[in-house]
Protein backbone atom coordinates (compact mmCIF):
# COMPACT_ATOMS: atom_id res chain seq x y z
CA UNK A 1 0.00 0.00 0.00
CA UNK A 2 2.56 2.57 0.40
CA UNK A 3 2.78 3.07 -2.88
CA UNK A 4 -0.67 4.34 -3.54
CA UNK A 5 -1.36 8.15 -2.98
CA UNK A 6 -3.46 9.16 -0.31
CA UNK A 7 -6.54 9.55 -2.76
CA UNK A 8 -5.84 6.03 -3.22
CA UNK A 9 -5.80 4.76 -0.26
CA UNK A 10 -9.15 6.58 0.60
CA UNK A 11 -10.59 4.79 -2.33
CA UNK A 12 -9.30 1.35 -1.30
CA UNK A 13 -10.74 1.91 2.58
CA UNK A 14 -13.71 3.43 0.87
CA UNK A 15 -14.21 0.36 -1.20
CA UNK A 16 -13.38 -2.32 1.77
CA UNK A 17 -10.14 -3.40 0.46
CA UNK A 18 -8.42 -2.44 3.69
CA UNK A 19 -8.81 -1.19 6.78
CA UNK A 20 -7.18 1.54 8.78
CA UNK A 21 -6.16 -0.72 11.34
CA UNK A 22 -4.25 -2.47 8.89
CA UNK A 23 -2.81 0.52 7.14
CA UNK A 24 -1.91 2.03 10.51
CA UNK A 25 0.30 -1.40 11.47
CA UNK A 26 1.80 -1.22 7.70
CA UNK A 27 2.97 2.20 8.06
CA UNK A 28 4.57 1.88 11.65
CA UNK A 29 6.19 -1.18 10.85
CA UNK A 30 7.84 0.41 7.66
CA UNK A 31 8.99 3.62 10.22
CA UNK A 32 10.55 1.16 12.55
CA UNK A 33 12.37 -0.98 9.61
CA UNK A 34 13.36 1.78 7.74
CA UNK A 35 14.22 5.14 9.75
CA UNK A 36 16.87 4.62 10.73
CA UNK A 37 18.52 5.59 7.68
CA UNK A 38 16.17 8.90 7.00
CA UNK A 39 15.99 10.13 10.63
CA UNK A 40 12.49 11.75 9.77
CA UNK A 41 10.36 11.13 13.02
CA UNK A 42 11.55 12.36 16.45
CA UNK A 43 8.21 10.83 17.72
CA UNK A 44 6.60 7.74 16.86
CA UNK A 45 3.17 7.27 18.22
CA UNK A 46 2.22 3.54 17.95
CA UNK A 47 -0.53 2.81 20.67
CA UNK A 48 -2.48 6.26 20.39
CA UNK A 49 -2.25 5.57 16.41
CA UNK A 50 -3.53 1.81 16.50
CA UNK A 51 -6.19 3.35 18.98
CA UNK A 52 -6.79 6.43 16.30
CA UNK A 53 -7.05 3.52 13.57
CA UNK A 54 -9.90 1.28 15.27
CA UNK A 55 -11.69 4.55 16.34
CA UNK A 56 -11.65 5.40 12.57
CA UNK A 57 -13.03 1.94 11.22
CA UNK A 58 -15.54 2.04 13.81
CA UNK A 59 -16.39 5.64 12.18
CA UNK A 60 -16.49 4.14 8.44
CA UNK A 61 -18.90 0.96 9.61
CA UNK A 62 -21.22 3.75 11.57
CA UNK A 63 -21.20 5.27 8.23
CA UNK A 64 -19.45 8.78 9.12
CA UNK A 65 -16.49 8.48 7.37
CA UNK A 66 -15.16 11.35 5.03
CA UNK A 67 -12.19 11.59 2.67
CA UNK A 68 -9.35 11.53 5.24
CA UNK A 69 -11.07 9.02 7.61
CA UNK A 70 -8.63 5.94 8.53
CA UNK A 71 -5.65 8.15 6.61
CA UNK A 72 -1.74 7.10 8.16
CA UNK A 73 -0.11 10.72 8.36
CA UNK A 74 2.68 12.26 9.88
CA UNK A 75 2.51 15.62 11.45
CA UNK A 76 5.70 17.80 11.80
CA UNK A 77 6.93 18.31 15.42
CA UNK A 78 5.61 22.30 15.52
CA UNK A 79 1.92 21.35 15.89
CA UNK A 80 1.05 20.97 19.46
CA UNK A 81 -0.27 17.46 19.77
CA UNK A 82 -2.43 16.67 22.62
CA UNK A 83 -0.41 14.44 25.23
CA UNK A 84 2.19 13.67 22.63
CA UNK A 85 5.47 15.03 22.70
CA UNK A 86 6.55 18.08 20.49
CA UNK A 87 9.75 19.46 20.81
CA UNK A 88 9.96 21.57 17.88
CA UNK A 89 13.06 19.81 16.77
CA UNK A 90 14.71 21.54 20.20
CA UNK A 91 16.57 20.79 23.03
CA UNK A 92 14.50 23.32 25.03
CA UNK A 93 11.31 21.23 24.36
CA UNK A 94 12.82 17.57 24.71
CA UNK A 95 10.10 16.31 27.25
CA UNK A 96 7.15 19.00 26.26
CA UNK A 97 3.26 17.27 26.02
CA UNK A 98 1.22 19.64 25.44
CA UNK A 99 -1.91 20.15 27.48
CA UNK A 100 -3.86 20.82 24.40
CA UNK A 101 -4.33 20.72 20.37
CA UNK A 102 -3.50 22.53 17.69
CA UNK A 103 -6.23 23.40 15.48
CA UNK A 104 -4.54 21.67 12.80
CA UNK A 105 -4.34 18.97 15.01
CA UNK A 106 -7.68 18.89 16.13
CA UNK A 107 -9.42 19.63 12.65
CA UNK A 108 -7.05 16.53 11.07
CA UNK A 109 -8.09 14.23 14.26
CA UNK A 110 -12.19 15.01 13.96
CA UNK A 111 -11.76 13.78 10.35
CA UNK A 112 -10.41 10.52 11.23
CA UNK A 113 -6.89 10.91 10.06
CA UNK A 114 -4.13 9.10 11.85
CA UNK A 115 -1.37 10.72 12.98
CA UNK A 116 1.79 8.03 13.17
CA UNK A 117 4.21 10.31 14.54
CA UNK A 118 5.92 14.00 14.60
CA UNK A 119 8.60 14.66 12.50
CA UNK A 120 11.99 15.78 12.53
CA UNK A 121 12.87 19.29 11.67
CA UNK A 122 15.26 22.49 12.23
CA UNK A 123 14.73 23.36 15.45
CA UNK A 124 12.47 25.95 15.94
CA UNK A 125 11.72 25.47 12.41
CA UNK A 126 14.96 27.50 11.95
CA UNK A 127 17.33 25.85 8.76
CA UNK A 128 16.63 25.21 5.28
CA UNK A 129 18.51 21.76 5.73
CA UNK A 130 17.26 20.13 8.58
CA UNK A 131 20.84 20.15 10.00
CA UNK A 132 20.19 22.19 13.02
CA UNK A 133 17.67 19.95 14.49
CA UNK A 134 18.41 18.85 18.65
CA UNK A 135 17.60 15.43 17.09
CA UNK A 136 20.00 15.28 14.22
CA UNK A 137 19.86 16.09 10.78
CA UNK A 138 17.85 14.07 8.34
CA UNK A 139 18.87 12.22 5.36
CA UNK A 140 17.21 13.09 1.88
CA UNK A 141 15.97 9.74 0.21
CA UNK A 142 17.40 10.88 -3.16
CA UNK A 143 20.64 10.10 -1.74
CA UNK A 144 22.92 9.27 1.11
CA UNK A 145 24.52 12.34 2.48
CA UNK A 146 22.11 15.12 0.84
CA UNK A 147 20.03 17.37 2.88
CA UNK A 148 15.78 16.63 2.61
CA UNK A 149 15.96 20.69 2.95
CA UNK A 150 14.22 22.60 5.65
CA UNK A 151 12.74 23.56 8.05
CA UNK A 152 9.92 21.05 6.97
CA UNK A 153 13.23 18.54 6.20
CA UNK A 154 11.65 15.33 7.97
CA UNK A 155 8.07 15.77 6.60
CA UNK A 156 9.56 15.98 3.06
CA UNK A 157 11.77 12.90 3.85
CA UNK A 158 9.13 10.84 5.13
CA UNK A 159 6.98 11.51 2.30
CA UNK A 160 9.63 10.71 -0.80
CA UNK A 161 10.77 7.42 1.48
CA UNK A 162 6.94 6.66 1.32
CA UNK A 163 6.93 5.79 5.12
CA UNK A 164 3.57 7.99 4.89
CA UNK A 165 1.45 9.46 2.14
CA UNK A 166 1.16 13.06 3.39
CA UNK A 167 2.58 15.41 5.60
CA UNK A 168 1.60 18.78 7.35
CA UNK A 169 4.16 21.40 7.55
CA UNK A 170 4.72 24.97 8.15
CA UNK A 171 6.45 27.27 5.91
CA UNK A 172 7.87 31.29 7.44
CA UNK A 173 10.52 31.74 4.51
CA UNK A 174 10.13 28.46 2.11
CA UNK A 175 10.29 25.73 4.66
CA UNK A 176 7.21 23.78 2.80
CA UNK A 177 8.55 24.89 -0.46
CA UNK A 178 12.16 24.63 -0.74
CA UNK A 179 11.68 20.61 1.12
CA UNK A 180 9.13 19.71 -1.50
CA UNK A 181 11.81 20.86 -3.88
CA UNK A 182 14.70 18.68 -3.19
CA UNK A 183 12.59 15.77 -2.72
CA UNK A 184 10.39 15.17 -5.54
CA UNK A 185 6.99 16.22 -3.93
CA UNK A 186 4.18 18.75 -3.86
CA UNK A 187 3.99 21.55 -1.33
CA UNK A 188 2.03 23.70 -0.93
CA UNK A 189 1.30 26.93 1.33
CA UNK A 190 -1.81 28.83 1.18
CA UNK A 191 -2.36 32.38 2.08
CA UNK A 192 -1.54 33.82 5.05
CA UNK A 193 -3.94 33.36 7.71
CA UNK A 194 -6.03 30.19 5.12
CA UNK A 195 -4.92 27.80 8.20
CA UNK A 196 -5.40 28.33 11.61
CA UNK A 197 -1.68 29.00 13.63
CA UNK A 198 -3.44 28.32 16.85
CA UNK A 199 -1.16 25.82 18.67
CA UNK A 200 1.85 25.95 16.06
CA UNK A 201 4.42 26.88 17.62
CA UNK A 202 5.26 30.32 17.04
CA UNK A 203 8.72 31.42 14.70
CA UNK A 204 7.91 34.54 13.14
CA UNK A 205 4.10 35.72 13.53
CA UNK A 206 3.29 37.56 10.42
CA UNK A 207 4.76 35.29 7.69
CA UNK A 208 4.05 31.69 9.50
CA UNK A 209 1.45 29.70 7.78
CA UNK A 210 0.81 25.88 7.83
CA UNK A 211 0.31 23.42 4.86
CA UNK A 212 1.14 20.33 3.43
CA UNK A 213 3.43 18.28 1.87
CA UNK A 214 2.27 15.24 -0.27
CA UNK A 215 2.62 13.26 -3.90
CA UNK A 216 0.51 15.49 -6.23
CA UNK A 217 -1.82 18.20 -5.99
CA UNK A 218 -4.99 15.75 -5.94
CA UNK A 219 -3.64 14.95 -1.96
CA UNK A 220 -2.82 18.48 -1.36
CA UNK A 221 -6.31 19.46 -2.49
CA UNK A 222 -7.82 17.11 -0.02
CA UNK A 223 -6.08 17.83 2.99
CA UNK A 224 -6.22 21.56 2.84
CA UNK A 225 -10.01 20.80 2.47
CA UNK A 226 -9.40 19.92 6.25
CA UNK A 227 -7.28 22.14 7.35
CA UNK A 228 -8.56 25.53 6.15
CA UNK A 229 -10.90 27.49 7.45
CA UNK A 230 -11.14 30.49 10.09
CA UNK A 231 -10.39 29.73 13.95
CA UNK A 232 -11.18 32.69 16.39
CA UNK A 233 -8.78 31.08 18.00
CA UNK A 234 -6.16 32.47 16.03
CA UNK A 235 -6.49 36.72 16.17
CA UNK A 236 -4.71 37.02 12.27
CA UNK A 237 -7.20 33.88 10.67
CA UNK A 238 -9.16 35.25 8.02
CA UNK A 239 -12.93 34.66 8.13
CA UNK A 240 -13.22 33.38 4.17
CA UNK A 241 -14.86 31.06 2.77
CA UNK A 242 -13.40 27.37 2.03
CA UNK A 243 -13.82 26.21 -1.40
CA UNK A 244 -13.77 22.55 -2.54
CA UNK A 245 -10.07 22.41 -3.51
CA UNK A 246 -10.61 18.95 -5.04
CA UNK A 247 -13.66 20.56 -7.59
CA UNK A 248 -11.78 23.02 -9.48
CA UNK A 249 -8.90 20.31 -9.95
CA UNK A 250 -9.98 19.35 -13.55
CA UNK A 251 -10.57 22.76 -14.68
CA UNK A 252 -9.38 23.46 -18.37
CA UNK A 253 -6.15 25.96 -18.36
CA UNK A 254 -6.42 27.29 -21.45
CA UNK A 255 -6.75 30.97 -21.41
CA UNK A 256 -4.47 30.87 -18.37
CA UNK A 257 -2.08 33.68 -18.15
CA UNK A 258 1.27 32.91 -16.47
CA UNK A 259 4.40 35.65 -15.80
CA UNK A 260 7.63 34.55 -15.39
CA UNK A 261 9.66 37.04 -13.44
CA UNK A 262 12.96 38.08 -14.69
CA UNK A 263 14.55 38.57 -11.53
CA UNK A 264 13.90 34.56 -10.87
CA UNK A 265 16.33 33.91 -13.36
CA UNK A 266 19.25 35.52 -12.69
CA UNK A 267 23.09 33.91 -12.28
CA UNK A 268 21.71 32.60 -8.93
CA UNK A 269 20.29 30.18 -11.16
CA UNK A 270 22.55 27.81 -12.72
CA UNK A 271 21.55 26.94 -16.77
CA UNK A 272 20.48 23.92 -16.14
CA UNK A 273 18.20 24.29 -13.74
CA UNK A 274 16.32 27.62 -15.08
CA UNK A 275 15.99 25.17 -18.66
CA UNK A 276 14.37 22.73 -16.31
CA UNK A 277 11.96 25.28 -15.35
CA UNK A 278 11.61 26.89 -18.56
CA UNK A 279 10.86 23.36 -19.67
CA UNK A 280 8.41 23.02 -17.29
CA UNK A 281 6.42 25.99 -18.15
CA UNK A 282 6.55 24.88 -21.82
CA UNK A 283 4.19 22.15 -20.85
CA UNK A 284 1.76 24.50 -19.38
CA UNK A 285 1.54 26.61 -23.02
CA UNK A 286 0.84 22.97 -24.69
CA UNK A 287 -2.06 23.08 -21.84
CA UNK A 288 -3.43 26.48 -23.25
CA UNK A 289 -1.85 28.98 -20.97
CA UNK A 290 -0.01 32.23 -21.91
CA UNK A 291 3.33 32.98 -20.72
CA UNK A 292 5.04 36.39 -20.46
CA UNK A 293 7.97 37.83 -18.43
CA UNK A 294 7.00 40.22 -15.70
CA UNK A 295 9.16 42.17 -13.52
CA UNK A 296 9.36 41.79 -9.63
CA UNK A 297 11.59 44.89 -9.21
CA UNK A 298 12.39 44.74 -5.10
CA UNK A 299 13.38 40.91 -5.48
CA UNK A 300 16.51 41.67 -4.66
CA UNK A 301 15.43 43.06 -1.20
CA UNK A 302 13.22 40.14 -0.41
CA UNK A 303 16.29 38.17 2.00
CA UNK A 304 17.57 40.86 3.93
CA UNK A 305 14.12 42.08 4.69
CA UNK A 306 13.19 38.84 5.84
CA UNK A 307 16.19 38.41 7.97
CA UNK A 308 15.69 41.59 9.77
CA UNK A 309 11.74 40.28 10.12
CA UNK A 310 11.56 36.76 10.61
CA UNK A 311 14.54 37.27 13.52
CA UNK A 312 12.65 40.43 15.17
CA UNK A 313 9.86 37.97 15.58
CA UNK A 314 11.20 35.28 16.67
CA UNK A 315 13.37 36.96 19.54
CA UNK A 316 10.20 38.25 20.96
CA UNK A 317 8.33 34.93 20.56
CA UNK A 318 10.89 33.28 21.74
CA UNK A 319 10.77 35.02 24.97
CA UNK A 320 8.77 32.77 26.52
CA UNK A 321 11.18 30.19 27.27
CA UNK A 322 12.27 31.15 30.75
CA UNK A 323 12.50 27.37 32.56
CA UNK A 324 9.77 28.69 34.82
CA UNK A 325 6.32 27.22 33.44
CA UNK A 326 7.74 24.83 30.96
CA UNK A 327 10.52 23.97 28.72
CA UNK A 328 14.18 22.99 29.32
CA UNK A 329 15.03 24.58 32.92
CA UNK A 330 18.41 25.05 34.34
CA UNK A 331 20.15 22.67 37.55
CA UNK A 332 20.42 24.39 40.46
CA UNK A 333 19.32 27.97 39.59
CA UNK A 334 21.04 30.70 41.84
CA UNK A 335 19.01 32.86 41.26
CA UNK A 336 16.28 34.38 38.58
CA UNK A 337 18.67 36.04 36.32
CA UNK A 338 20.88 32.47 36.34
CA UNK A 339 17.59 30.20 35.60
CA UNK A 340 16.80 32.64 32.35
CA UNK A 341 20.52 32.71 30.97
CA UNK A 342 21.29 29.10 31.86
CA UNK A 343 17.99 27.78 30.80
CA UNK A 344 18.01 29.59 27.52
CA UNK A 345 21.44 28.62 26.93
CA UNK A 346 21.13 25.04 27.79
CA UNK A 347 18.06 25.05 25.47
CA UNK A 348 18.34 26.72 22.58
CA UNK A 349 20.88 25.58 19.75
CA UNK A 350 23.47 27.74 17.79
CA UNK A 351 21.42 28.97 15.01
CA UNK A 352 18.48 29.97 17.47
CA UNK A 353 21.03 31.72 19.38
CA UNK A 354 22.02 33.76 16.51
CA UNK A 355 18.82 34.74 15.15
CA UNK A 356 17.90 35.85 18.34
CA UNK A 357 20.25 37.61 18.82
CA UNK A 358 19.98 39.34 15.51
CA UNK A 359 16.49 39.87 16.14
CA UNK A 360 16.71 41.10 19.39
CA UNK A 361 20.10 43.68 17.57
CA UNK A 362 16.82 44.82 15.02
CA UNK A 363 14.68 45.60 17.85
CA UNK A 364 16.87 47.25 20.34
CA UNK A 365 16.73 51.08 21.30
CA UNK A 366 18.48 53.09 17.97
CA UNK A 367 17.95 50.47 16.22
CA UNK A 368 14.33 49.59 15.45
CA UNK A 369 13.20 52.34 12.45
CA UNK A 370 16.52 51.30 11.11
CA UNK A 371 15.93 47.79 10.59
CA UNK A 372 12.31 46.38 11.54
CA UNK A 373 10.69 49.80 10.32
CA UNK A 374 12.66 50.09 7.16
CA UNK A 375 12.19 46.67 6.59
CA UNK A 376 8.42 46.66 6.79
CA UNK A 377 8.47 49.41 4.28
CA UNK A 378 10.43 47.28 1.87
CA UNK A 379 8.26 44.53 2.99
CA UNK A 380 5.18 46.48 1.28
CA UNK A 381 7.16 47.30 -1.86
CA UNK A 382 7.61 43.66 -2.57
CA UNK A 383 4.11 43.38 -2.01
CA UNK A 384 2.92 45.81 -4.69
CA UNK A 385 5.18 44.37 -6.92
CA UNK A 386 3.15 41.12 -6.83
CA UNK A 387 -0.16 43.46 -6.77
CA UNK A 388 0.88 45.28 -9.90
CA UNK A 389 1.86 41.72 -11.77
CA UNK A 390 -1.38 39.58 -10.61
CA UNK A 391 -3.15 42.59 -12.67
CA UNK A 392 -1.62 41.28 -15.84
CA UNK A 393 -1.31 37.73 -14.94
CA UNK A 394 -3.11 34.69 -12.82
CA UNK A 395 0.04 32.51 -11.91
CA UNK A 396 3.81 33.28 -11.08
CA UNK A 397 5.84 30.76 -12.09
CA UNK A 398 9.66 29.44 -11.47
CA UNK A 399 12.06 27.84 -9.46
CA UNK A 400 11.58 26.89 -5.94
CA UNK A 401 15.25 26.58 -4.92
CA UNK A 402 18.88 28.03 -6.78
CA UNK A 403 20.29 24.06 -6.96
CA UNK A 404 18.84 20.65 -6.10
CA UNK A 405 19.47 18.95 -2.80
CA UNK A 406 23.11 19.11 -1.85
CA UNK A 407 25.35 17.59 0.36
CA UNK A 408 25.06 17.72 4.62
CA UNK A 409 27.92 19.90 6.14
CA UNK A 410 28.26 22.04 2.54
CA UNK A 411 26.47 25.29 3.91
CA UNK A 412 26.67 25.01 7.72
CA UNK A 413 29.41 27.04 8.07
CA UNK A 414 28.01 30.06 6.09
CA UNK A 415 24.31 31.36 7.24
CA UNK A 416 24.24 33.66 4.04
CA UNK A 417 24.60 30.54 1.91
CA UNK A 418 21.90 28.97 3.68
CA UNK A 419 19.94 31.81 3.94
CA UNK A 420 20.07 32.34 0.20
CA UNK A 421 18.43 28.71 -0.28
CA UNK A 422 15.40 30.73 -0.07
CA UNK A 423 16.17 33.84 -2.37
CA UNK A 424 12.81 32.73 -4.63
CA UNK A 425 10.20 31.50 -1.79
CA UNK A 426 10.93 34.67 1.03
CA UNK A 427 9.09 37.21 -1.36
CA UNK A 428 5.81 35.20 -0.88
CA UNK A 429 5.93 34.41 2.81
CA UNK A 430 6.69 38.45 2.99
CA UNK A 431 3.39 39.49 0.56
CA UNK A 432 1.32 36.60 2.62
CA UNK A 433 0.46 35.17 -0.86
CA UNK A 434 0.21 31.38 -1.22
CA UNK A 435 2.99 29.64 -3.16
CA UNK A 436 3.55 26.34 -4.10
CA UNK A 437 6.37 23.73 -5.26
CA UNK A 438 5.76 20.46 -7.05
CA UNK A 439 8.41 18.58 -9.52
CA UNK A 440 9.25 19.90 -12.46
CA UNK A 441 12.51 18.16 -13.56
CA UNK A 442 15.69 16.73 -12.88
CA UNK A 443 19.25 17.73 -12.73
CA UNK A 444 22.24 15.18 -12.19
CA UNK A 445 19.38 13.11 -11.14
CA UNK A 446 18.00 15.03 -8.44
CA UNK A 447 14.68 16.63 -8.65
CA UNK A 448 13.92 20.35 -9.35
CA UNK A 449 10.56 21.91 -8.24
CA UNK A 450 8.64 24.50 -9.77
CA UNK A 451 7.38 27.07 -8.24
CA UNK A 452 3.85 28.48 -8.39
CA UNK A 453 2.95 31.62 -6.55
CA UNK A 454 -0.86 32.52 -6.59
CA UNK A 455 -3.30 36.04 -5.84
CA UNK A 456 -4.45 35.90 -2.05
CA UNK A 457 -6.69 33.16 -1.50
CA UNK A 458 -6.47 31.67 -5.18
CA UNK A 459 -5.26 28.21 -4.09
CA UNK A 460 -8.01 26.39 -5.85
CA UNK A 461 -6.00 27.81 -9.27
CA UNK A 462 -2.96 26.95 -8.48
CA UNK A 463 -3.84 23.70 -7.49
CA UNK A 464 -5.75 23.13 -10.18
CA UNK A 465 -2.52 23.81 -12.43
CA UNK A 466 -0.63 21.66 -10.49
CA UNK A 467 -2.56 18.79 -11.15
CA UNK A 468 -3.07 19.43 -14.75
CA UNK A 469 0.24 19.13 -14.84
CA UNK A 470 0.92 16.22 -13.27
CA UNK A 471 -1.82 14.91 -15.66
CA UNK A 472 0.60 15.27 -18.72
CA UNK A 473 4.00 14.59 -16.74
CA UNK A 474 5.45 12.03 -14.41
CA UNK A 475 8.22 13.94 -12.69
CA UNK A 476 6.03 13.47 -9.59
CA UNK A 477 5.94 9.79 -10.17
CA UNK A 478 9.16 9.40 -10.25
CA UNK A 479 10.70 7.55 -6.70
CA UNK A 480 13.63 8.60 -4.73
CA UNK A 481 16.31 5.38 -5.23
CA UNK A 482 16.90 5.25 -1.60
CA UNK A 483 12.64 4.91 -0.53
CA UNK A 484 11.70 1.61 1.87
CA UNK B 1 28.51 47.10 8.79
CA UNK B 2 30.09 45.26 12.22
CA UNK B 3 28.99 44.47 15.15
CA UNK B 4 31.77 44.65 18.16
CA UNK B 5 32.49 42.51 21.03
CA UNK B 6 30.95 44.98 23.38
CA UNK B 7 27.47 45.18 21.57
CA UNK B 8 26.97 41.39 21.25
CA UNK B 9 27.33 41.39 24.98
CA UNK B 10 24.60 44.06 25.51
CA UNK B 11 22.58 42.13 23.41
CA UNK B 12 23.12 38.85 24.83
CA UNK B 13 21.90 40.22 28.20
CA UNK B 14 19.10 41.52 26.96
CA UNK B 15 18.09 38.49 25.31
CA UNK B 16 19.19 36.44 28.61
CA UNK B 17 21.30 34.47 26.24
CA UNK B 18 25.08 33.46 28.29
CA UNK B 19 27.44 33.46 25.53
CA UNK B 20 31.20 31.13 25.95
CA UNK B 21 33.96 33.56 25.02
CA UNK B 22 34.85 31.40 21.70
CA UNK B 23 31.17 32.08 21.05
CA UNK B 24 31.33 35.40 21.33
CA UNK B 25 34.29 35.45 18.78
CA UNK B 26 32.69 33.37 16.27
CA UNK B 27 29.48 35.55 16.58
CA UNK B 28 31.50 38.81 15.91
CA UNK B 29 32.02 37.44 12.63
CA UNK B 30 28.62 36.04 11.59
CA UNK B 31 26.48 38.51 12.94
CA UNK B 32 28.59 41.21 11.00
CA UNK B 33 28.18 39.02 7.66
CA UNK B 34 24.23 38.60 8.47
CA UNK B 35 23.73 42.52 9.31
CA UNK B 36 26.03 43.37 6.45
CA UNK B 37 23.47 41.35 4.18
CA UNK B 38 20.77 43.12 5.73
CA UNK B 39 21.86 46.43 5.21
CA UNK B 40 21.23 46.29 1.58
CA UNK B 41 18.05 47.65 2.86
CA UNK B 42 19.10 51.24 3.52
CA UNK B 43 19.99 51.85 -0.20
CA UNK B 44 15.90 51.22 -1.03
CA UNK B 45 13.52 54.14 -1.32
CA UNK B 46 10.88 53.88 1.03
CA UNK B 47 10.01 57.49 1.30
CA UNK B 48 5.92 57.96 1.74
CA UNK B 49 5.38 53.83 2.25
CA UNK B 50 3.49 52.85 5.08
CA UNK B 51 5.23 49.59 7.20
CA UNK B 52 3.29 46.58 6.56
CA UNK B 53 2.48 44.37 9.69
CA UNK B 54 -0.40 41.86 8.45
CA UNK B 55 0.06 40.83 4.54
CA UNK B 56 -3.75 41.95 4.15
CA UNK B 57 -3.87 44.99 6.50
CA UNK B 58 -6.29 43.21 8.90
CA UNK B 59 -6.63 44.31 12.31
CA UNK B 60 -7.38 42.81 16.00
CA UNK B 61 -10.71 41.65 16.24
CA UNK B 62 -12.88 42.25 19.47
CA UNK B 63 -14.98 39.85 20.73
CA UNK B 64 -17.64 39.56 23.39
CA UNK B 65 -16.10 39.77 27.15
CA UNK B 66 -17.27 36.30 27.93
CA UNK B 67 -15.31 33.82 29.90
CA UNK B 68 -14.81 31.15 27.47
CA UNK B 69 -11.93 29.08 29.45
CA UNK B 70 -12.07 26.79 32.71
CA UNK B 71 -9.63 26.31 34.99
CA UNK B 72 -6.74 24.15 33.75
CA UNK B 73 -3.87 24.98 36.55
CA UNK B 74 -3.10 20.78 37.37
CA UNK B 75 -3.35 20.16 33.61
CA UNK B 76 -0.70 23.38 32.67
CA UNK B 77 1.14 22.88 35.67
CA UNK B 78 1.87 18.87 34.84
CA UNK B 79 4.52 20.08 32.22
CA UNK B 80 6.09 22.76 34.59
CA UNK B 81 9.40 21.94 35.75
CA UNK B 82 9.13 22.92 38.99
CA UNK B 83 5.80 23.55 41.09
CA UNK B 84 4.65 23.27 44.55
CA UNK B 85 0.91 23.60 45.66
CA UNK B 86 -0.35 24.92 42.51
CA UNK B 87 2.30 27.52 42.07
CA UNK B 88 5.33 27.86 40.16
CA UNK B 89 8.89 27.77 41.63
CA UNK B 90 11.47 29.68 40.76
CA UNK B 91 14.34 31.25 42.68
CA UNK B 92 14.00 33.37 45.86
CA UNK B 93 13.58 36.83 44.15
CA UNK B 94 12.97 38.84 47.51
CA UNK B 95 15.18 38.30 50.67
Amino acid sequence: MHTSTLSELARALEAGETTSEALTRETLERIRAHDGRYNSFITVAEERALEQARAADKARTDGRAGPLTGIPFAHKDIFCTEDLLTTCGSRMLENFAPPYNSTVAQKLDDAGAVCVGKANMDEFAMGSSNETSYFGPVTNPWGDGLVPGGSSGGSAAAVAARLVPAATATDTGGSIRQPAALCGLTGLKPTYGRISRYGIIAFASSLDQAGTLTRDARDAALMLNTMAGFDPKDSTSLDREVPDYSASLENDLSGLRIGLPKEYFSDELSPAMAEQVRSAVREYEKLGATVKEITLPHSHLAVAAYYVIAPAEASANLSRFDGVRYGHRCDNPQDLNDLYLRSRSEGFGEEVKRRILVGTYALSAGFFDAYYLKAQKVRRLIQQDFTNAFNEVDLIMGPTSPSPAFAQGDKTDDPINMYLEDVFTIASNLAGLPAMSIPGGMVNNLPVGLQIIGNYFDEARMLNAAHRFQQVTDWHRQVAPNSA
Amino acid sequence: MSISRDKIEQVAWLARIQLEDSEKEALEGKLSDILGMVDQLQAADTDGITPMAHPLDATQRLRPDEVTETNKRERFQAVAPETQDGLYLVPRVVE
